[in-house]
C-alpha cells in the first residue's frame, strides 16, 4: 500500500482546510508501522485515504498496486473488501450480532455465505483467543476482548493491510498491550501489513517503524524497536542500515 | 438465516418500541385500506346482483339507461317485436321501480320492487331461507330480505305492509339479496309490481331475452336494434359494467373509496417512513461500520428494504386478522366488507410497496452517508 504526493483537502468554503500536505508513505507487508502525531495532524485523514474510503484532491494511492485515482465508491468499496481490514478505536461491532457473526459480517458483505463462511470465522476469533465466547454478545464482552473481535473481523478475510486507528485508547495497559502483542503477532505474517494510527506511547515497543506525521506533513520516520521481531521488517531494516 | 436478513431483524427489533410503532402504523394504514377496497369490492358486487342473478343472453333496456336502478320504462310492446326474431327462443318482461313500503305500525320505508311474470321466468328471488317461489302466485304475496327485516318491520312468513294502499304479504323470505343504496329489494309478481309502483300495464323496466341454442348473439342483437325503438339491446356482460361504472365512477362513491384507500396508504408510509428513518439514524454508525468493511450499496440497501419487508410481513400479519374480523362483524350487514384472495394479495402487495417506498428516505441517508464518520467516534 503506499501513498505519491497525496493532499487532501477537507471541508467548503471558508472552512476548507488542507489536512495532508503531499504525503508520500509506503505500508510493506510484514510490517507494524506506527503513525504518530498530536491531534489534527492528518493522522485519520492519512488513514481514512490509505484505506480507500477518502479519496485523496491530489496524488496518488495504490493498493496492492492498484492505484485508486478516478474509482467510483463501489470501486473503492470492492479495494477495503478484498485488501484491507479495519480495526476502530470504539470496536464498532454490532451490538445485536454474536462474536460470530460479526466476524461473518466482513465475510458476508464478500458474498461468501457458506459453512466455510462459519468456519473462517470460528478460526478467526480462535487466532485472536476467544474460540470459547463465539456466541458472546458484545455487551457481554470486555473492552479488550470487543477489539478482539474487531480484529478477527479485520483478519477473516485475509486482508493484506491492516489499518488501525487508535486500537489501545479506549483499553487499559493490560489490554491494550495484548491487543499490541495480537497486532504485532499480525504483522509477522509477511502477508499483512499493519498501520497503526496512535497517540499511545506505550506501543512504541511493538512497532517496526514509526513515522510521524505533524500539519499533514510526514516530518519524520525511523525504526522501531519491534523491528527485531517481524522477519520481513528486521530484513528491511537490515538492509536500510 | 441469511445474515443480512438477521442483522435486518435485530436492527429492527433492537428497540422494540419503535418497532411496535412501526408495526402499529402499518396496521392501522392496512386495515383502513382493507375496510376501503372490502367494501369497493363488496359494492361492485352488489352493484350488478341483479344482472348477475338475470337468466338474460341479452338485455332490452330503455334508451340511455345508466343502472339497473334506473326507472326509465319500456313499451311492453316491443317484447312482441323481440320475439318475432330468429334465434329468440323467450322474452321475460321485468319491472324494477321505487315504491313506499307502509308499515302497520304507521312506519314508512322506500323499497325498490321487482316484479316478474311468475309464469315465464324473469327476475326471481334466490337463496330463499323462508317459503318458495310458488307462494308469489298467491295474490298479494311478496317476497323480502331477512337482513331488511326490521327495516321492514317483519319478522318472517305472514307478516303484512301496504304499498299504494295495497296490500303486500311476505310469503318468502331470502337471505343475502342486498342492495348497496340499502333500499330493500321486494320481489312479487308483475302485474302486483305494476300496482304497487303505480304503473301502466304497458310498460316494464327490462326485457329480458333467451336465445335459441346456437343462436348468433351479435346477430341477433344487430336484429333487435333495428326493430326496436327508444331502446338498447346489451349483453349481460355490458349491463354489469355500464351499472358499475355509473355508480363507481359516475356518482364518486368508487373515486371516495379509492381517494379513502390512498389517504390510509400515504398516512401508513409516512409513519413507516418516519420509525425506519429514525431507526436507520440510530444504526447508522454501523451502517458506515458496513460500508468501511468494504460492503457494496446493495448490501447497505437490502438490510433496509428487509427491515422494511419485515416490518410489512408483521403489520399485514396483523391488519389481515383484524381485517377477517371486520368482514365477520359486517357479514350480515347491508354493505358488508368483503375479502377475497385477490384482495388479501393485493394488500399483501399494496403493504410490501408502502413500506418499500417508506424505505426510500432510509436508503438515500444511507447512500448519502460519509463512511469516514467512524473514524470520529
Amino acid at each position: 500500500m503506499e501513498a505519491r504526493g497525496v493532499v487532501k483537502f477537507l471541508g467548503e468554503g471558508a472552512g476548507k482546510v488542507q489536512a495532508l500536505k503531499g504525503v508520500d508513505l509506503t505500508l510493506h507487508s510484514g510490517e507494524l508501522a506506527l503513525l504518530m502525531g498530536p491531534s489534527g495532524s492528518g493522522k485519520t485523514t492519512l488513514l481514512s485515504v490509505l484505506g480507500c474510503i477518502l479519496s485523496p484532491s491530489e496524488g496518488v494511492v495504490r493498493v496492492c498496486g492498484k492505484p485508486t485515482t478516478n474509482l467510483g465508491p463501489e470501486q473503492l468499496a470492492k479495494l477495503r473488501r478484498e485488501h484491507i481490514g479495519f480495526v476502530f478505536q470504539s470496536y464498532h461491532l454490532f451490538p445485536t450480532l454474536t462474536a460470530l457473526d460479526n466476524v461473518r459480517l466482513a465475510l458476508d458483505v464478500r458474498g461468501e455465505h457458506s459453512g466455510k463462511a462459519v468456519k473462517r470465522s470460528k478460526d478467526a476469533l480462535a487466532r485472536v483467543g476467544l474460540a470459547h465466547k463465539i456466541h458472546g454478545y458484545p455487551r457481554e464482552l470486555s473492552g479488550g476482548e470487543q477489539q478482539r473481535v474487531a480484529i478477527a473481523r479485520a483478519l477473516v478475510g485475509d486482508a493484506a493491510a491492516i489499518l488501525a486507528d487508535e486500537p489501545t485508547a479506549a483499553l487499559d495497559s493490560e489490554n491494550g498491550s495484548s491487543i499490541m502483542a495480537m497486532l504485532s503477532e499480525v504483522a509477522k505474517d509477511p502477508a499483512h501489513g499493519v498501520l497503526v494510527v496512535t497517540h499511545d506511547p506505550r506501543i512504541l515497543p511493538f512497532a517496526s517503524r514509526i513515522i510521524r506525521i505533524e500539519d499533514g506533513n510526514i516530518v519524520g520516520e525511523e525504526t522501531g524497536l519491534g523491528a527485531a521481531r517481524t522477519p520481513v521488517a528486521k530484513a528491511r531494516s537490515v538492509a536500510k542500515t | 438465516m441469511p445474515l443480512v436478513l438477521k442483522l435486518a431483524a435485530r436492527n429492527l427489533l433492537y428497540d422494540k418500541l419503535r418497532f411496535a410503532a412501526t408495526v402499529i402504523g402499518i396496521v392501522f394504514s392496512i386495515v383502513l385500506v382493507t375496510v376501503q377496497l372490502g367494501l369497493f369490492v363488496s359494492f361492485e358486487r352488489t352493484v350488478t346482483v341483479m344482472i348477475d342473478h338475470a337468466p338474460a343472453d341479452l338485455w332490452i333496456v330503455p334508451l340511455g339507461t345508466k343502472c339497473f336502478e334506473d326507472p326509465s320504462l319500456l313499451d311492453e310492446a316491443n317484447r312482441y317485436r323481440a320475439l318475432s326474431i330468429e334465434g329468440v327462443s323467450q322474452v321475460d318482461p321485468i319491472l324494477i321501480s321505487f315504491a313506499q313500503w307502509r308499515m302497520p305500525n304507521g312506519g314508512a320505508s322506500p323499497v325498490l320492487v321487482i316484479g316478474s311474470d311468475l309464469r315465464v321466468g324473469g327476475l326471481l328471488p334466490w337463496n330463499l331461507v323462508e317459503g318458495g317461489l310458488d307462494a308469489l302466485s298467491v295474490p298479494d304475496s311478496v317476497a323480502v330480505d331477512r337482513t331488511y327485516a326490521d327495516r321492514l318491520g317483519v319478522r318472517g312468513i305472514g307478516d303484512a305492509a301496504e304499498m299504494r294502499d295495497r296490500r303486500a304479504e311476505v310469503r318468502a323470505v331470502t337471505n343475502g339479496i342486498r342492495s348497496f343504496t340499502t333500499t330493500p329489494y321486494v320481489f312479487t309478481q308483475l302485474d302486483r309490481a305494476r300496482a304497487y309502483t303505480g304503473t301502466p300495464r304497458t310498460k316494464v323496466t327490462y326485457l329480458l331475452v333467451h336465445l335459441k341454442p346456437h343462436a348468433d348473439v351479435e346477430r341477433v342483437r344487430t336484429q333487435l336494434q333495428s326493430v326496436l325503438t327508444k331502446a338498447e339491446v346489451l349483453t349481460a356482460a355490458e349491463f354489469s359494467s355500464r351499472s358499475r361504472s355509473f355508480w363507481l365512477f359516475g356518482t364518486g362513491a368508487g373515486a371516495a373509496l379509492f381517494a379513502g384507500a390512498l389517504l390510509a396508504m400515504v398516512v401508513g408510509s409516512v409513519v413507516v417512513a418516519q420509525t425506519l428513518y429514525a431507526s436507520t439514524k440510530e444504526h447508522l454508525y454501523e451502517f458506515a461500520t458496513l460500508r468501511a468493511i468494504g460492503s457494496s450499496g446493495t448490501y447497505l440497501h437490502t438490510v433496509i428494504i428487509a427491515q422494511a419487508l419485515l416490518s410489512a410481513v408483521a403489520g399485514f400479519a396483523i391488519a389481515f386478522l383484524i381485517g377477517l374480523f371486520v368482514v365477520r362483524l359486517t357479514s350480515d350487514s347491508a354493505l358488508p366488507v368483503l375479502m377475497t384472495p385477490a384482495l388479501t394479495v393485493i394488500l399483501f402487495l399494496l403493504t410490501v410497496v408502502m413500506c418499500v417506498i417508506s424505505a426510500l428516505s432510509s436508503i438515500l441517508k444511507v447512500t448519502r452517508m460519509d463512511p469516514a464518520m467512524v473514524f470520529s467516534r
